[in-house]
């Protein structure tokens, strides 16, 4: 594969499609840019201003924007609250849909074929394998992300944080409880 | 399309394996390969929707085979060949000239918060006011059309035929699967309809778990709750 990407790149260099340094100052972007750090800064601003909380949850990429967040496969994004009685779990079935602009590009096992395959059927065996129990008594939802939304788990205020900063809050915030695999 | 991709509820796959500190990237080509599709999927009208069409095109064998990046680029080819902007002589040639990968040399001085900015604005697929009126409202129940069609369709199989119950009304969005086959925008509503677990998978699921689906109008039909 690398030597056909290889290929590629110096094909489409030639052909004036791309160029060297765009692709170099993507993928820094991402390396050193875009990440679940952004998450975690809507989440902690959310546990910290109800007013903020209810804006991000009725329009996620109007609150976010205000933020500073936004950007490719993040447009249209949704904010879903885990609660005392309902957990929330994001997937994309058909593809590996993930909200960049918040959590950055999707980790391996996102996009595997267990993943995909088995968390709309079995989301409570798939989490308690992954480490993440769900109590019987609470109702889980899944969001299969099969269209242009794409979701981010706004996950429960862990108890005893009422005197955390917001730096502290976001600082307890994971990539894997905002896709809904962990509880924070 | 039925294909390999539309893997919602399929079995045997095994446990979801995690990597402890996973990199972004596991191989220097990968970057090379996001970075070309990002960039050039503008220019050549690769589209999302071009792009999964293209992926799901991959024989089932060959897609379980390749990792992300690598269905990525075999898409963006494919694309490439079609519309007549890369020819696979080309490829072949390139690539017998070449021993070891090796980047292009020159480059435009793009800088990261060219990139940064650039990437911020995204690319919304909303088309607000344009399309069709909304048939449904949150609250009414729907049945998902039992279609299969040949072509690229964000419906997924383990939902047709089943009822659920419209969530919430997104607005207008282009619609894939004309998109995709460059029959035009035909923007139309997009929901999401909340499934219950058991609707779809049966008595074993829990009662309680719903599975929410975002699904366009054309894909749905009422259903008749007088009845």
């Amino acid at each position: 594969m690398a030597l056909r990407v290889a290929a590629l790149e110096q094909l489409l260099t030639d052909k004036g499609y791309c160029d060297p340094d765009t692709i170099d100052r993507l993928v820094e972007l991402y390396e050193t840019r875009v990440g679940p750090h952004h998450g975690a800064s809507v989440v902690a601003e959310a546990w910290s201003d109800a007013a903020f909380r209810e804006r991000l949850l009725a329009n996620a990429s109007g609150a976010m924007a205000g933020l500073g967040i936004s950007g490719m496969q993040g447009e249209n994004m949704v904010v879903v609250e885990n609660t005392p009685g309902v957990h929330n779990v994001v997937v994309c079935t058909l593809c590996s849909c993930y909200p960049w602009p918040v959590l950055g590009l999707p980790p391996r096992w996102y996009k595997s074929e267990p993943y995909r395959a088995r968390v709309v059927r079995e989301p409570r065996t798939v989490l308690a394998e992954m480490g993440c129990d769900v109590a019987d008594d609470v109702e889980i939802r899944v969001w299969d992300s099969s269209a242009d939304l794409r979701y981010m788990v706004l996950p429960q205020r862990p108890a005893g944080s009422d005197e955390l900063t917001r730096e502290e809050l976001a600082g307890l915030v994971t990539r894997d409880g905002m896709i809904g695999v962990a509880m924070v | 399309m039925d294909g390999i991709h539309d893997m919602g509820g399929m079995m045997g796959f095994g446990a979801v394996a995690r990597e402890a500190d996973e990199p972004l990237f596991h191989e220097d080509w990968e970057k090379v390969a996001f970075g070309i599709l990002l960039q050039v999927s503008g220019r050549v009208g690769f589209s999302d929707d071009h792009l999964r069409a293209h992926i799901e095109r991959i024989p089932p064998l060959a897609y379980l085979e390749a990792s992300y990046y690598e269905r990525w680029t075999r898409a963006l080819e494919s694309y490439l060949e079609e519309r007549g902007l890369l020819s696979p002589d080309a490829v072949e040639a390139c690539l017998a000239n070449m021993a070891v990968p090796a980047r292009p040399g020159g480059g435009r001085g793009t800088t990261l918060d060219d990139i940064e900015e650039a990437v911020a604005k995204g690319a919304s697929t909303r088309r607000d006011g344009a399309g069709t009126p909304a048939r449904f409202r949150p609250g009414d129940r729907v049945r998902v059309l039992n279609e299969h069609p040949w072509h690229h369709t964000r419906a997924p199989r383990y939902t047709r035929g089943r009822i659920g119950e419209i969530v919430s009304d997104h607005g207008v969005f282009v619609y894939p699967d004309t998109h995709a086959r460059d029959l035009g925008e035909c923007p139309e509503h997009c929901y999401t309809v909340a499934f219950r677990a058991r609707e779809l998978w049966g008595a074993d699921a829990a009662a309680s778990d719903l599975v929410n689906v975002d699904l366009y109008d054309s894909y749905l039909e009422a259903v008749d709750t007088s009845a």
